[in-house]
C-alpha cells in the first residue's frame, strides 16, 4: 500500500533554483582523461589496455573483476598515456587509465547501432547492461546487472525509478527529466520486461511539477506505468522511504529491495539501460550539476568520465568568490574535498562551491532534545548511538541498532548543539564491520588450523 | 594559499536552530509570565528575578573557572535556570534566600553533575524544593497585595517586615479549606503566589509561543494537566463542581510546571509515549501530593520526582527500529 510520506526528514534550503531552469550543456574535454578502475560498489576493475594502446570511443578499457564489478568503457578516442595511481572525487588515489585525447572520436563498431529490445532475450538485455558498464548513477555505483538478476525474478512486482532528487542543490536527475523523458521511460519499459510480474512507479518529488506532469503525459496510454509525485522532504530518495512510499513495504539494512518484490533505481541509470539495450550505447558520460553560491554560473553539463572537473568548473565561469568549501555530492550525503583536480567518474554527480562552510561550528554539550531522533528517518535514537560510539561501546551501540543508520545526515542538520551525530555514527558502524571481519578472519584461521592438526 | 578547503564529514549544512536560540525562546516566552508577576507584585518582584538570575550566572561562570571548565557563556542556560527559580520564589523571600537558591541549583544540581544537559533533575525545581525545605515558612508566605512589599529593606534581615504584610490564602489553600475561588481572577492571576505562576493567560502566552515555535510539544502539558483533572474529578472530593476543578488546575503552579518546567528537555523522556507516561504520572502525582497529601501545592515534588524516572521510562519505551519491527505479512 503506498503512504503519503515516511516518518522523520528534514526540510533545508534547496539551492535548486540555481540550476534548474538552464538547459544541459554538452562539454568536450581538452585535458587527458583519467578512468579510475574503481568507480563502483565491489571489485575493481582489471585493465586491459597498457600504455601506449589506441583505444576508441566506446571500448572497453576495463574489466569487471568478478560478479559484483563493472567495466569500464573509453568516452574518447587516442592512446592510453600511463596506468597509474590518481585522485578521485572520492578522496582515495585510485588506479586509473590516463588516455590523450585524439579529438577524433572514433568509434568502435556497432557503436549507436539500434536494436528492438522485444526481439531480444532477457540474458540479451542484462548482457548488455553490464557490457556498458552500467552502475547506480544516483550516487552510491552498485552495479545494476547485479541488481537486475535477483534470486527469483517472478517474485519482482514493482520496478521502481527514483527521480526524487532529494537531495539540496542538485538538479542533473531533473534536468534528465525535463529534457529526455522518452529515454527514462523507454529504459523502464526494458526494465520492466525483464520481470513478467512487475508494474512500474515513477517517484518525483513534487517540488518538480513540470517533471511529473512531463512524465505522466507520456505515459498515460501505460496502464502499467504509474508516475507518483511524492512529498518533498529529505531522504525521499533514500533507498528504505522510496520503496516504503511508494509500496509500503519496509526495508532493515539486511535486506535488498529484491527481498520484497522490489527493483530501484535511479532515472539516470535507467536512461543508461535504455542507451546500452536499445542504442547499443555504453555508459561514458554523465550529468553533473556545477553549483554553489560561490559558482558563477551555476548549471547542468553532460559531461564525459574522465574530464576533468576543474574543466567544467571553468565552463561554468569559474569561482566569482573564493568558495569555503568544495562538497562532491549534495550538502547532506556529499563529500567535502581538498581539490577539484579529479575526474568525472560514474558516482561523481555534483561539484558545489559554497561559500560559507556552516559545518565549522563548535560541538556543545546535548541537551536531550530529541530533535535527531524526530527527525531520524530509521526512528533510531542518535544522540544514544553517538556517546556510544565516542565511549567504545561498540556491543551497546549494535544492540540499539545503531548498524541500521543510512548515513542521511539529518540529525547532525538539526542538532542545536552542533554535534557530529552521523559522523560518529558512521564511524562506529564501519569500526563495528572492521571488527567482525577481523573476528571472521581469525575463526576461518583457526578452522584451518584444526584442519591441518 | 588561496586553495585551501575546509574539509569535514558531511552533512555540509546545518539548521540555523541552536541551543542558546532554543533558551533565548524560552526566555522570551517567559517575559509575560514575569511583566505580569511585576505588575502584580511590584518592583520587589523585579529586584527578585534579577538577583536570581545574577546569581545563577556567576555561579556558573566562578563554577567553571574554577575548575578550568570551558563553557560556552552565551548559551543562556544559566539565565533560564535563575529566571525560573525566579518566577517559582515568593515576591517576599529575603534577597539572600534567593541567591542561595540560585548557587544551589547551578553549583549542586546543575555543574556537580556533568554541567549543561548532565543533570537528572530540574536545576529551578530542585532548588526551590531544597528552599522550601530549608525555610517552609518563609516559602510558604504568599502576599497578595504590592503595597506590603518592601523593596530592599530586608536584603541582609530575615525579611521580618514581609511578614509583617497582609499575607492571605493562595486559591489552593481556599480550595483546600473548602472555599470556593474567583475563577477570572485566576485565569487573569491577580491572586497570591509565587511570582510567576499566578497568571495563567500569561503563561499560556508564552506556551503558545514555544508551541507556535516548535521549542515543545503539547504532549507533556497536555497529559499531565488532563491526568491531573482527573484525578481531581475521582478523589478530589467534589465530583463535577467546575469552580473546584479549574481552581485546582488554574490556582497553583500547575500551569507554570507543565508548560516550562517538565518540559524541560534534559528531564523529560524523549519519545512521545515515554512523554505521554511521564506527563500522566506527574498529574497522578501532582493529585497525591495536593488532595490526599497535608501540603496545598504538589506541582514541584511531582516533577522532581518524575525527573528520577526518566531514564527508567526511557529504556522501556525504546523507539523502534524502521524495518525491524515484528514483521505483518504486507500484501
Amino acid at each position: 500500500m503506498a503512504r503519503l510520506t515516511f516518518m522523520g526528514g528534514i526540510h533545508t534550503y534547496e539551492g535548486k533554483e540555481l540550476s534548474k531552469d538552464k538547459p544541459t550543456t554538452v562539454l568536450l574535454p581538452k585535458r587527458d582523461l583519467v578512468f579510475p578502475l574503481s568507480q563502483h560498489i565491489g571489485a575493481p576493475a582489471k585493465p586491459l589496455v597498457s600504455k601506449g594502446d589506441l583505444v576508441l570511443v566506446g571500448q572497453r578499457i576495463g574489466e569487471a573483476n568478478g560478479f559484483i564489478s563493472s567495466n569500464i568503457i573509453s568516452s574518447v578516442s587516442g592512446t592510453v598515456k600511463a596506468i597509474e595511481r590518481r585522485l578521485t572525487a572520492s578522496g582515495k588515489m585510485e588506479e586509473s587509465i590516463v588516455i590523450t585525447n585524439d579529438n577524433e572520436y572514433k568509434k568502435i563498431e556497432g557503436y549507436g547501432q539500434n536494436r528492438d529490445y522485444t526481439k531480444m532475450s532477457k540474458e540479451e538485455i542484462r548482457e548488455a547492461v553490464k557490457e556498458a558498464g552500467i552502475v547506480g548513477l544516483g550516487g552510491a555505483g552498485f552495479p545494476t546487472h547485479v541488481k537486475l538478476t535477483p534470486k527469483n525474478e517472478n517474485k519482482i512486482d514493482y520496478v521502481i525509478v527514483n527521480g526524487a532528487e532529494c537531495e539540496p542543490y542538485l538538479t542533473y536527475d531533473y534536468r534528465l527529466m525535463l529534457e529526455e523523458p522518452e529515454m527514462i521511460i523507454e529504459g523502464l519499459k526494458i526494465t520492466l520486461s525483464l520481470f513478467d510480474n512487475a508494474k512500474g512507479i515513477i517517484g518525483i518529488e513534487d517540488n518538480k511539477p513540470e517533471a511529473i506532469e512531463k512524465i505522466k503525459e507520456l505515459t498515460a496510454g501505460d496502464s502499467n506505468i504509474e508516475v507518483r509525485a511524492l512529498k518533498t522532504k529529505y531522504p525521499q530518495g533514500g533507498e528504505r522511504q522510496l520503496v516504503y512510499v511508494t509500496t509500503g513495504r519496509k526495508l532493515n539494512s539486511k535486506k535488498l529491495p529484491a527481498d520484497v518484490g522490489c527493483i530501484v533505481n535511479n532515472v539516470a541509470t535507467i536512461a543508461a539501460i535504455y542507451m546500452a539495450v536499445a542504442k547499443s550505447t555504453p555508459l561514458t558520460n554523465r550529468i553533473v550539476t556545477i553549483t554553489g553560491d560561490a559558482i558563477a554560473e551555476p548549471q547542468n553539463f553532460k559531461a564525459p568520465f574522465g574530464m576533468n572537473f576543474s574543466e567544467i568548473v571553468e565552463a561554468a565561469g569559474g569561482f566569482k568568490v573564493q568558495p569555503k568549501k568544495l562538497v562532491f555530492g549534495g550538502p547532506m550525503m556529499g563529500r567535502a574535498m581538498f581539490s577539484y583536480d579529479v575526474p568525472v567518474t560514474k558516482t561523481a554527480n555534483a561539484l558545489l562551491g559554497l561559500v560559507k562552510d556552516e559545518a565549522a561550528v563548535e560541538e556543545s554539550p546535548c541537551i536531550l532534545c530529541g530533535r535527531c531522533y524526530f527527525k531520524c528517518p530509521l526512528n533510531l535514537l542518535p544522540m544514544k548511538l553517538q556517546l556510544m560510539g565516542l565511549n567504545n561501546e561498540d556491543e551497546k551501540f549494535v544492540k540499539l541498532d545503531g548498524m541500521e543508520c543510512c548515513g542521511c545526515g539529518c540529525c547532525s542538520f538539526v542538532c542545536p548543539a552542533n554535534r557530529s551525530l552521523t559522523q560518529t555514527i558512521v564511524q562506529t558502524k564501519q569500526r563495528v564491520i572492521e571488527k567482525r571481519n577481523q573476528e571472521h578472519e581469525l575463526h576461518e584461521l583457526h578452522k584451518d588450523h584444526a584442519a591441518n592438526e | 594559499m588561496s586553495d585551501l578547503y575546509n574539509v569535514s564529514a558531511a552533512p555540509h549544512t546545518r539548521s540555523p536552530i541552536k541551543t542558546n536560540s532554543i533558551m533565548q525562546d524560552v526566555i522570551i516566552a517567559l517575559i509575560p509570565a514575569s511583566l505580569f508577576g511585576i505588575f502584580n507584585f511590584g518592583l520587589r518582584a523585579l529586584l527578585v528575578i534579577l538577583v536570581t538570575v545574577l546569581s545563577c550566572v556567576v555561579t556558573e561562570h566562578v563554577y567553571c573557572k574554577f575548575m578550568k571548565i570551558k563553557s560556552d557563556p552565551w548559551d543562556y542556560s544559566d539565565v533560564l535556570t535563575g529566571l525560573l527559580l525566579a518566577l517559582n520564589l515568593p515576591v517576599g523571600i529575603p534577597y539572600w534566600m534567593a541567591v542561595l537558591g540560585g548557587i544551589f541549583a547551578i553549583a549542586i544540581v546543575k555543574m556537580l553533575f556533568g554541567g549543561l544537559g548532565q543533570n537528572f533533575m530540574n536545576p529551578a525545581l530542585a532548588a526551590r524544593v531544597f528552599l522550601f525545605i530549608s525555610f517552609p515558612a518563609r516559602m510558604a508566605t504568599f502576599l497578595v497585595d504590592k503595597v506590603n512589599a518592601p523593596v530592599v529593606t530586608d536584603f541582609l534581615r530575615d525579611g521580618a517586615m514581609v511578614l509583617d504584610g497582609v499575607s492571605g490564602a493562595t486559591p489552593l489553600g481556599q480550595l483546600k479549606a473548602g472555599e470556593s475561588v474567583d475563577l477570572l481572577k485566576l485565569f487573569v492571576g491577580h491572586i497570591g503566589g509565587t511570582i510567576g505562576e499566578t497568571s495563567a493567560l500569561a503563561l499560556i502566552i508564552g506556551a503558545a509561543y514555544l508551541f507556535y515555535r516548535k521549542v515543545i510539544t503539547p504532549i507533556i502539558p497536555f497529559s499531565y494537566i488532563l491526568s491531573f483533572a482527573v484525578f481531581a474529578l475521582i478523589f478530589g472530593g467534589h465530583g463535577f463542581d467546575m469552580n473546584y476543578l479549574i481552581g485546582q488546575i488554574l490556582g497553583g503552579g500547575l500551569i507554570l510546571g507543565a508548560f516550562f518546567m517538565a518540559t524541560d528537555y534534559v528531564t523529560s523522556p524523549i519519545t512521545p509515549k515515554g512523554q505521554l507516561i511521564f506527563g500522566a504520572f506527574l498529574g497522578i502525582m501532582t493529585g497525591i501530593f495536593r488532595i490526599i497529601g497535608t501540603g496545598v501545592e504538589g506541582v514541584s515534588f511531582a516533577i522532581i520526582l518524575g525527573n528520577l524516572l526518566v531514564p527508567l521510562i526511557d529504556m522501556f519505551t525504546r523507539p523502534k527500529t524502521f524495518g525491524k519491527e515484528r514483521v505483518k505479512n504486507v500484501k
